[in-house]
């Protein structure tokens, strides 16, 4: 294996990483800014990345700022925000075309790049505030997001899930933000808000592509002019939450399929040396389709059309899905229970185990291929305070073996189990 | 093997039509860490009347067939394939659209091992009465699942408003009642007639030797044997220019309404150039009008008559082609009536010098993006070479489309009654 190495230069106030591949005909830009995830905030930062995309000083409005898009080869620029454990991060993606598969060879990258800083660093400004027709437009697309959840019922029963295991948890925060904070938002105090989170806030920026790195980083250290600060220190990890006795939530709404979603506490987190046991752990018990519960709730028994598990990686949490017939709870609920007591009992073969080692790392190599898994990836290790190369992070799956995988799976305990089933069944408990 | 290089993209294939009929393309990415496979075959949801092969007399298969047996080809006698690609740490999947079934793998390692697992299972039917029956049970609740999803009733009540007989108005998964009525020898009479290797299609791209793959593909196809095939008939209705109904109200809880408006294009009539030109300017029209920033969006937005979930796409094939235009409203009369508007007025309108060049560019600079990724090659070459088209001669073709094309193009474009609406709402 060889795989692609990261290069990070300290500029002030901000990290460059430059991961050069041939893998791709774009070069890609991503600028992330983070900030620890709160309650005051998450709604203001929700509604500023939609604000920010709108209108830059230079293109004051969609259409000027689009066309500009388009005319360097359909570049695309867009803005989203995540929850990475109890941290809230803003990422700017940019990505065009690599000159030298253009027609004509046209010079794009430096305009584009320039028009990336200008959307951060100079955004469309009226008096000391954002544009109070765009904040407001913003607000009622914002509302509809929000409100939007509601209908994708899997996404919604996660959510319904994580509210209650994650109640007076930052990691409970919604990541868009909600809906009762919007009537207080202007365009004035989001614009105050905006300062701040530009002083504030860890900035990395990532670029991805066939590059001359020496060139690009002067390219990069004239669009981007930060003022230095000093860095932000992730949040210090937060005693685990104690376990008197698992909770269980069952809702219902008028649907069809029953959702029967389960989150446990791991007790490990990314930076931990047992990391890559718990993720093989996660692989045995519901990461793949050749996994314990896809196996037994779905093939065996053909209680469901999806049964899966994940782990959330900074937070130390880890989550089962599964989607069945409302009538079939009880079931679905015992095989799932008993397949973690299997995990927990080391039922398991070393085949088994091998086979869930080269499918983890067959999905680790897969995102390499992918210009903004690549960037996630790289990032992880930057949010856990870590700097392991790509081989390291390999490596360290293959070393797991038969008894950290056990172990691991001690620490693992049930917190909530969350049901959304169909009105008017018969529920009995 | 033949070999084409493509020196503006910097590309290389390899392709080669085998003996027993298989169409075999080979695309090597030394730098990539994965190999991407996808074995196709032109069978879809829509194909429900057909000459079985070997028979004189079309027959129709219950609705959802297609799509019931690409799960069940997963199945063997010694358990799941899924497993067996498990083993390789690979991943295996497999899709049913209207007009193709394709079975698919990513792996980073033994690469030419899990080719061979694919080419086997696939060509390798066991259907029994008693697994044809247990399959009915997670079928079901797949139906009942995307019963549930409020974007796919949308998108298939849309469909529905369009065509009133053409079967690309049934779900690709069926009904759970027309599941039930499947057999194992619907199954097998599908499978005999649509999974000749003269019907099929074998793409794969990435970290791949070509030379030792494609040996192995071809000593595993001389070592199989397969009848003579002969033209496959396919029976489709007549289906009128016409939508078959102007508006459609779905009533199932959502908390914003959901508005489509759909436009019926026609395809059926062109050869591959036409078909190909058709396609992209479709597309480019489309993205030039609604895509965030273009003015037909920009009027939907200040009316705020849309929100992020805003969307549109076009699927043309060679029996029916649609445009859907939609996403969550809170006004969808006044969505709808807006969008029709818009439209009709394309009629008239003009296109610039300057603007076309514009589209032109950023056409080709969104497939050089998209071209990042294996599956998108893989998807869109398959795709293409069906229609006789192939998929690297797009780009020289949108650099020749002219600005007299696209205007000539709008002034036709649409009918009043090529126009339906769907909306899908609380009762």
């Amino acid at each position: 294996m060889n795989l692609i190495v990261e290069q990070t230069v300290n500029k002030n106030g901000y990290n460059i990483h430059f991961i050069p591949t041939k893998k791709f005909k774009t070069l890609t830009f991503v600028v992330k800014l983070k900030a620890p995830l709160k309650r005051e905030t998450i709604t203001k930062r929700a509604l500023l990345q939609n604000v920010l995309r709108e209108a830059t000083k230079n293109y004051p409005g969609r259409t000027a700022l689009q066309l500009k898009l388009d005319e360097l080869y359909g570049s695309v620029l867009f803005v989203d925000g995540a929850k990475r454990g109890e941290e809230h991060v803003v990422s700017f993606r940019l990505e065009v075309a690599n000159e030298r598969y253009l027609p004509d060879k046209e010079a794009v990258t430096e305009e584009a790049l320039q028009l990336l800083a200008e959307m951060i660093y100079e955004p469309y400004v009226e008096d000391n505030h954002f544009s109070e027709a765009i904040v407001k437009r913003e607000k009622a697309t914002l509302k509809q997001r929000i409100q939007a959840i509601r209908d994708d019922k899997i996404r919604y029963a996660n959510r319904r899930l994580i509210d209650e295991m994650c109640k007076d948890e930052a990691f409970s925060i919604h990541v868009n933000g909600y809906e009762e904070d919007l009537d207080a938002l202007t365009a004035e105090n989001l614009y105050d808000y905006y300062l701040q989170m530009l002083q504030k806030d860890q900035l990395d920026i990532y670029v991805v592509g066939d590059m001359d790195i020496e060139s690009m980083e002067k390219s990069i250290a004239s669009a981007f002019k930060q003022e230095e600060r000093a860095s932000t220190k992730s949040s210090d990890r937060k005693e685990s939450k104690q376990i008197d006795e698992p909770k269980e939530i069952i809702e219902q709404e008028p649907i069809q399929q029953a959702k029967l979603h389960i989150g446990y506490r791991t007790n490990t987190v990314y930076a931990d040396d047992d990391y890559p046991a718990l993720q093989v752990f996660n692989g045995l018990f519901g990461g793949f389709p050749s996994s314990k519960l896809f196996m037994n709730v779905r093939e065996k028994n053909s209680l469901a059309y999806y049964a899966s598990s994940q782990v959330e990686s900074h937070k130390g949490l880890l989550f089962v899905f599964s989607g069945i017939a409302p009538e079939d709870y009880e079931q679905a609920r015992d095989i799932i229970r008993e397949q973690m007591t299997e995990m927990k009992a080391g039922n398991f073969s070393e085949q088994e185990m091998n086979e869930a080692k080269d499918m983890i790392i067959h999905s680790l190599r897969e995102t390499m291929d992918h210009n903004h898994g690549l960037v996630e990836l790289f990032y992880q290790q930057q949010l856990a305070g870590m700097n392991r190369s790509l081989e390291e992070v390999v490596d360290r799956i293959s070393a797991v073996t038969k008894e950290d995988v056990i172990r691991v799976g001690e620490r693992i305990e049930e917190d909530t189990l969350y049901l959304l089933t169909a009105q008017g069944g018969e529920i009995n408990e | 093997m033949n070999k084409k290089t493509y020196t503006d993209i910097d590309e290389v294939i390899y392709s080669k039509r085998l003996d027993n009929g298989l169409s075999v393309f080979l695309m090597p990415r030394p730098e990539m860490e994965k190999a991407y496979a996808i074995f196709t075959t032109n069978y879809g949801s829509i194909d429900q009347k057909f000459v079985p092969i070997g028979e004189s007399e079309a027959v129709t298969v219950p609705d959802g067939v297609a799509h019931f047996l690409e799960h069940k080809l997963f199945e063997k006698e010694d358990g799941d394939v899924f497993a067996d690609f498990g083993k390789l740490g690979a991943s295996a999947n497999a899709f049913t659209s209207f007009t193709k079934t394709a079975y698919l793998f990513s792996a980073t390692n033994h690469i030419e091992k899990n080719v061979e697992i694919l080419l086997n299972f696939v060509q390798d039917p066991y259907f029994t009465e008693q697994t044809v029956e247990k399959e009915k049970g997670i079928i079901a609740q797949e139906i009942n699942m995307y019963d549930d999803q409020p974007d796919w009733q949308s998108f298939m009540g849309t469909i529905k408003a369009l065509f009133k007989n053409h079967p690309v108005n049934v779900d690709i998964a069926g009904t759970v009642d027309s599941i039930m009525k499947i057999t194992k020898d619907d199954l097998y009479t599908c499978y005999n007639t649509f999974y000749h290797p003269e019907n099929m299609t074998l793409f794969i791209i990435g970290n791949i030797n070509a030379e030792s793959l494609s040996q192995l593909i071809e000593e595993n196809q001389a070592g199989k044997s397969f009848a003579d095939m002969g033209e496959i008939k396919r029976e489709f209705p007549d289906e009128p220019k016409e939508v078959a109904e102007k508006y459609l109200e779905i009533n199932m809880p959502v908390s914003i309404p959901k508005c489509t408006v759909g436009i019926k294009e026609s395809s059926s009539h062109l050869d591959k150039e036409a078909f190909l030109k058709k396609e992209l300017l479709t597309t480019m029209i489309l993205d030039h009008y609604f895509a965030k920033g273009g003015e037909f969006y920009q009027e939907l937005y200040k009316e705020e008559l849309i929100d992020g979930s805003f969307s549109f796409e076009t699927n043309l094939d060679s029996s029916f082609g649609y445009t859907l235009i939609g996403g969550n409203t809170e006004r969808p009369e006044d969505f709808a009536a807006k969008v029709k508007d818009l439209l009709r007025s394309t009629n008239e309108a003009e296109i610039t010098d300057e603007a076309f060049r514009r589209m032109k560019k950023k056409k080709i600079g969104r497939i050089l993006r998209a071209m990042n990724s294996l599956e998108y090659i893989a998807n869109n070459f398959v795709d293409y070479h069906r229609h006789g088209i192939n998929f690297f001669d797009v780009i020289p073709q949108i650099e020749a489309l002219t600005t007299a094309d696209v205007n000539e193009f709008l002034k036709k474009w649409i009918n009043e009654d090529q126009l339906a609406v769907c909306t899908v709402k609380q009762a």
